[in-house]
């Protein structure tokens, strides 16, 4: 249903020397997203984790096209969306079909619209031109559909507590049916107890609307729960894919060992993976070191030498090292 | 009543804090009594609105104008003598904040100076509490920067804290309030925001850096299972009061309390499916309405009997250590 090939997204960096001082005045880029490569099937729940700094946010609002990319195809149901400049995207049919829950329900939500209004905003943009009476009927049903007691659409996100603000943001992006629903980090911002509530909505809703998924969480064992296929990123890469069973029991990649080790528990982990050190500047990577090194804890001389790229290790299962752990 | 134990290096009596705002009196913590000893590693978790920022800023003394401390006492024990941080002169406790008693706060981004470099921000703090001659002030600085493992120091002395990522930012944070070795540290969410990766080191550097200086922690935090790899002992709050205390291996293999068994079920686990996470229904009581029912958590509880109604909160033993602020615990099973 969705497909991405090549996506690319390098902003430029300005540089510390002022332009008219002679010296170095290679254009500096940073690469947020490099040549990223993904698939999300119908009715599929995509997770994808990794690092603040990573990418994951630019990646995902390059698929939303909210952003430009650099290079690289978008193709949504067959069509490729990558080419309409973002301004005029807007007004896209593929608009409506390609949906957002943004991650801060507090900052996302317009403090001047009360609930109803942002709710059917969508439709009012988007869907074909209803009056207020149908407006009004289908604004209650969906409120219905996320469990917001229909009276509270009246009123302003100032009114409303925390999870009930998570409420009407997905309420809004699921009011035009789109068939591909991103999540970023939905439930970052609310209390465990809270988290759970949304969390069971987001996995009825998926059900009931047939809707597919892109995840973004750095909570793992949300990520674990809600998602069939994991994606793994390190740096603007992907560094490994797989189904969520196979990423979380034996993961290949040594981030994603690590990163999984560093999941806190109830019971303590004794095999907890250390990731020394800083991560690798973004700035105009070198194409030929991998991204990971001098934190990983295999890295050696080839890995300085030539970057891996995502290689299968079985069906279902890439992973971009020179190293990956053996099958069991 | 809550023991709190003499020889401890802080502990907390009876302790209210009422806000007072435009809306009425926010009851924000009521009759709460914990203490720490020396050394110890001490949880406080809570949903956000549980009270246990306010907690830690009525211990530091630094409430907001709107806040009065209504009852108790915060008891300070130092070679031998035992002080009341709440009727200590305000010229005495800023002698001993940030030297004897210091805290991480939230935001390492908001609580830093934006337009201070962070070594002088560490000096500043030695200045104020250490007598070191000004020659070796930035030598000290350095070698604490380096105590946080941040690489190259001598770069980092110099930046500000925009420069730097969220967990260097912490990790200044950490350096500016371990500067003059205190005795108790107060962590308020020390990594939300982190990464798990990041999250991992900065709590491994916390936990070595106090074993290294025999210091008490009290570590705030809204994450159970990072509560439950890293300190001694528990406390759970809800909405304002504490509800239950206990060492981590009993409070999390055998919750008591209906809020933490419920808390626990609410949070997803490695080995635990989507059907196991149970969310909490319903929310925190309104803590400025003046008809509070005894026990705050009543609207929440599918345990409440009548007595829960009626009676002030029980503070029950039920185990060695193990306080429990329930009219109906849950049963012990074996």
């Amino acid at each position: 249903m969705l497909q991405v090939t090549n996506l690319t997204k390098h902003f430029p960096v300005a540089s510390k020397t002022p332009r008219w001082l002679p010296g170095d005045t290679k254009a500096q880029y940073l690469h947020a997203v490099d040549s990223v490569d993904l698939t999300i099937q119908p009715g599929e729940s995509v997770g994808l984790v990794g690092e603040s700094g990573c990418g994951k946010s630019t990646l995902i609002r390059l698929i939303s096209r909210l952003l430009e990319p650099t290079a690289g195809t978008i193709l949504f149901n067959g069509a490729d969306i990558s080419q309409a400049p973002v301004a005029d995207f807007a007004h896209s049919p593929y608009r409506a079909q390609l949906q957002m829950v943004f991650q801060d329900p507090s900052d996302s939500l317009n403090p001047s619209f009360t609930a109803f209004d942002t709710i059917t905003e969508p439709i009012r943009r988007l869907g074909a031109p209803k009056d207020r009476q149908r407006l009004k009927q289908r604004a209650t049903e969906l409120a219905q559909q996320v469990g917001l007691p229909p009276d509270l659409l009246r009123r302003f996100p100032h009114q409303l507590s925390g999870g009930q603000k998570a409420r009407v943001g997905i309420a809004r992006a699921i009011a035009l049916n789109p068939t591909l629903l991103i999540l970023d980090e939905p439930t970052s911002a609310l209390d465990v107890s809270v988290q759970a509530v949304i969390l069971h909505l987001l996995a009825d809703l998926r059900e009931q609307l047939n809707m597919s998924y892109l995840f973004i969480s750095h909570d793992l064992n949300v990520v674990r729960l809600l998602c069939d296929r994991i994606l793994v990123m390190y740096l603007s890469k992907l560094v490994e894919t797989g189904p969520v069973d196979e990423i979380f029991n034996r993961p290949r990649h040594p981030y994603t060992q690590a990163l999984i080790s560093a999941i806190p528990a109830f019971e303590a982990n004794p095999h907890r993976i250390p990731l020394t050190g800083e991560p690798r500047s973004p700035i105009n990577p070198s194409p030929h070191i991998c991204r990971l090194y001098g934190r990983c804890p295999k890295g050696d001389e080839h890995c300085q030498q030539t970057a891996p790229t995502l290689q299968p290790v079985n069906d279902y299962h890439q992973v971009a090292c020179h190293y990956p752990d053996p099958p069991q | 009543m809550w023991i709190t134990d003499q020889t401890s290096l802080l502990s907390v009596r009876a302790l209210s804090v009422e806000f007072r705002t435009r809306t009425g009196v926010v009851k924000a913590l009521e009759n709460i009594s914990f203490h720490v000893n020396k050394g110890e590693t001490v949880g406080i978790v809570g949903e956000s609105g549980s009270g246990k920022s306010v907690l830690a800023l009525a211990i530091l003394g630094i409430l907001d104008r709107a806040g009065r401390v209504t009852q108790g006492e915060v008891l300070w024990s130092q070679d031998t003598k035992t002080y009341n941080l709440l009727n200590m002169p305000e010229k005495k406790l800023r002698r001993l904040r940030g030297k004897e008693l210091s805290m991480i706060f939230q935001n390492p981004r908001v609580a830093l100076n934006p337009i201070r470099k962070v070594g002088k921000q560490l000096v500043d703090v030695l200045r104020c509490h250490s007598d070191l001659p000004r020659a070796q002030l930035k030598k000290r600085a350095l070698e604490l920067l380096a105590s946080v493992k941040i690489p190259d120091p001598q770069q980092r002395y110099d930046a500000y804290p925009y420069e730097l990522s969220g967990g260097l930012c912490q990790r200044i944070m950490i350096a500016l309030a371990l500067a003059c070795s205190p005795q108790l540290l107060i962590a308020d969410e020390p990594t939300t925001g982190l990464d798990v990766t990041t999250q991992a080191t900065v709590m491994n550097l916390l936990k070595d850096l106090a074993a290294k200086q025999q210091m008490a922690t009290v570590v705030i935090t809204h994450d159970l299972a990072l509560a439950s790899e890293y300190c001694d002992r528990i406390i759970v709050m809800h909405a304002g009061h504490i509800v239950e205390s206990a060492p981590t291996h009993p409070l999390f293999t055998q919750p008591r309390h209906p809020y933490t068994a419920k808390l626990i079920a609410a949070t997803p686990e490695p080995h635990r499916g989507f059907d196991d996470l149970i969310p909490i229904l319903g929310s925190l009581p309104d803590l400025r309405r003046d008809d509070l029912p005894p026990c705050r958590f009543i609207g929440r509880c599918d345990r409440a009997i009548e007595i829960c109604q009626q009676q002030p909160l029980p503070h029950q033993q039920v185990d060695a250590d193990h306080w429990v602020g329930c009219w109906h615990p849950l049963e012990k099973w074996t």
